[in-house]
């Protein structure tokens, strides 16, 4: 509790103290007054000079002014006890209110809490603890297990693990060794490190987060925009209502008395604070769950469109794929796969070609290269080496099988063909393709089950490698073979013809224009890209693509509680207010509107922020 | 330019609607966001009256609250 709401209690409770003196000791007339007014005073002397000082100022219509006019109300008509009772009553509910909110935003900023406190440099051999923002680009950082990484930077010694689990909610730590990169944010758990700083504090991944989701709340959601318009009406028409309410009948019954009191209860209804609260609340909330899952979401309003998503279009290498190259088979003619493995793996050992290396990386050792003489690389065609000193071994395409005189027979199988011949002899071939993600089909699966109407594959890879992936996958629709222009007119055809939101999901570096283009553009695997964070809507901090499911239900469930508090706070209000209009409610059901239905509200909002997959 | 800056005992959310509508209407703001979750007040304003602008926009928060304060680094 915060200094300024120990204050408030001592003087709810001071004046709730004397409330019961006052009710407690016989007093008449003006004695009984006075006895009164005293804990009316205790409690709302605040509200009172507020509600003077915002009337200096040409604020009229707020909460303060309507307290003192209901309450000042209650006492003119002789009800001393109701007047202190409701001033009572609404303090309370402030103080509650007043802590629900101040504990809800702290929760959400302590969950978002990766900002690096110090950063302990080297200088002249010995380590200084300084403020991140102090180090520069080139120092020297040390990071004992245990610290949270101030920092991006490179490995230069020591091997360690990190917990990255609040940048991409992923708990599985990563491994770093030296020339490695390290990203601010994360923890180190196991070893000590010694990083040469690559950022400043400014620039760091950790700054570029914090920015994009404190930013977040500025993009407001339509719902937000709805009910700013509507409180800024609202209270004048309730008012102005009231008025009527305590004027027109009156003239016409002559009994003031009631009518007046009907129109203060509709006063202490006018306040919109349940709404204007609780539902930036719980769009913030949602944004903070939804990073700690390890999706960004810059607004509150791609938060909404997220919601109305009814068509996914992917991207596929990257998104879909793993977009690096793995053997995925090896057909040997004569010999052992492990045999074949070995002659490509020493044939290639000299390139630095990502064919190359997947096939070394398949191998699984690093290949005997004194094994290997007379390397030659044919341009477009392959490698031809001389393994063991004595077989000549060929690792190329199709071409450079048919240069030699071999036999190369084809493979069923999409993707990138190594044959091999050894001597001029046809020995078998290899496959690499890029690998489908293991949660790709998982993902899609789930889009499906969340009712997402359609899902569609857009690749500038051929249609053999393609729909291949689109089949194994179950996606309604591939393209394959397109041009970056070709996608965007993809795209804009689907958004014709989906009735809700479209979602474009890429790795946010070469598909801008597609990104921009669509309803909501996700950028995935983001982590350490400063370009995809740029491009997109939402950012998906790791690279697995189940988190379009998880983002989009997060999304549904903030939409969710919007709703149901609007509904819900509206619907009480105008029940309160048709009531007190018919002499059925009294103070207390009023009061229950305005605070009560804020508290409700508040805590409603908070279950925005609990996201379990 | 654009600055953020910190509030403090900013404590309810419609004044800070209310507080975001009067400082955007300040001459030569060009957008101005007080975000209630934060407590933070997000100025983008023209770089020649800027100090002008922020000392404007403080006067405004307290004709909206007089409680609640704009933290400014000199």
């Amino acid at each position: 509790m915060s200094r300024k709401q120990k204050m408030m209690l001592t003087r709810i409770l001071a004046g709730a103290a004397l409330f019961v003196a006052a009710i407690l000791i016989p007093a008449e007339g003006w004695l009984k007054l006075v006895l009164f007014l005293i804990p009316y005073l205790v409690i709302g002397w605040k509200v009172l000079k507020k509600a003077a000082v915002n009337i200096a100022h040409g604020q009229v219509f707020d909460e303060n002014f309507l307290m003192c006019i209901a309450t000042i109300g209650a006492f003119a008509s002789g009800e001393y006890m109701e007047g202190v009772a409701v001033m009572l009553f609404y303090q309370v509910g402030e103080l509650f209110e007043n802590y629900a909110v101040g504990r809800s935003r702290k929760s959400i900023l302590e969950l978002m809490d990766i900002r690096p406190d110090v950063a302990n440099v080297e200088r002249d051999g010995a380590i200084e603890a300084v403020d991140p923002e102090e180090v520069a680009v080139g120092d020297v950082i040390v990071i004992q297990p245990g610290e949270r990484v101030p920092l991006d930077g490179t490995v230069l010694e020591g091997a360690s693990m990190l917990d990255t689990a609040a940048l991409t909610g992923e708990s599985v730590p990563r491994s770093v060794r030296p020339g490695e990169g390290v990203i601010s944010g994360c923890i180190n758990q196991s070893g000590v490190l010694r990083v040469r700083v690559e950022k400043e504090f400014g620039e760091s991944t950790v700054a570029k987060i914090l920015e994009l989701v404190e930013n977040s709340s500025s993009r407001k959601a339509e719902a937000e925009k709805f009910i700013t318009k509507f409180a800024r009406y609202y209270t004048p028409a309730v008012c102005f209502a009231a008025l009527a309410l305590a004027v027109i009948p009156s003239l016409i019954t002559g009994e003031w008395m009631t009518w007046v009191k009907r129109a203060l209860l509709f006063l202490v209804v006018s306040c919109p604070c349940a709404l204007v609260i609780s539902i930036p609340l719980s769009f913030f909330g949602g944004i903070g769950g939804a990073s700690r899952q390890g999706v960004l979401i810059k607004g509150a309003n791609f938060l909404e469109t997220l919601a109305r998503v009814d068509t996914v279009v992917f991207d596929k290498t990257g998104t879909l794929t793993e977009g690096t190259f793995k053997v995925t088979a090896v057909h040997p003619e004569k010999m052992s796969e492990p045999e074949l493995l070995e002659l490509a793996a020493l044939v290639e050992s000299y390139s630095t070609h990502p064919i190359s290396r997947s096939i070394i990386d398949a191998y699984g050792r690093e290949p005997e290269r004194h094994r290997v003489t007379d390397v030659e690389e044919i341009a477009g065609n392959g490698v031809k080496a001389t393994v063991d000193g004595h077989r000549i071994v060929a690792a190329g395409n199709s071409r450079m099988m048919e240069s030699l005189g071999a036999k190369w027979s084809p493979c069923e199988r999409a993707g990138t063909i190594i044959h091999i011949a050894v001597d001029g002899e046809y020995e078998g071939h290899i496959v690499i393709s890029d690998t489908v993600k293991p949660d790709a089909a998982q993902a899609i699966q789930a889009l499906r089950e969340m009712g997402v109407r359609r899902t569609v594959m857009l690749t500038g890879d051929s249609e053999a490698v393609g729909s291949k992936v689109a089949d194994e996958l179950g996606l309604d629709e591939a393209h394959c073979g397109l041009l970056p222009a070709d996608k965007v007119e993809h795209v804009e055809r689907l958004l014709k013809e989906s009735k809700g939101a479209l979602a474009f999901v890429g790795d946010g570096i070469n598909d801008a224009p597609v990104l921009s283009r669509a309803d909501i553009g996700i950028a995935m695997g983001a982590l350490g890209s400063d370009a995809a964070i740029e491009a997109a809507d939402v950012v998906l901090m790791n690279d697995r693509p189940s988190r379009i499911a998880t983002a989009i239900s997060i999304s549904r469930k903030t939409h969710r509680i919007v709703r149901q508090n609007i509904v819900f706070a509206l619907s009480v209000k105008a029940v309160v207010l048709v009531l007190s209009a018919l002499g059925l409610a009294n103070m207390w059901a009023a009061v229950f509107a305005d605070v009560g239905v804020s508290v409700l509200a508040i805590l409603n909002a908070m279950r925005a922020l609990r996201f379990r997959d | 330019m654009k600055k953020v800056f910190k509030m403090i005992d900013l404590d309810c959310a419609n004044c800070a609607a209310k507080m975001e509508r009067a400082i955007n209407e300040i001459d030569g703001v060009q957008k101005a966001t007080v975000s209630f979750m934060a407590q933070k007040l997000t100025l983008e304003a023209d770089d020649a009256r800027f100090d002008e602008i922020v000392k404007e926009a403080a006067k405004r928060i307290k004709k909206v609250d007089a409680e609640c304060e704009l933290v400014v680094k000199s």
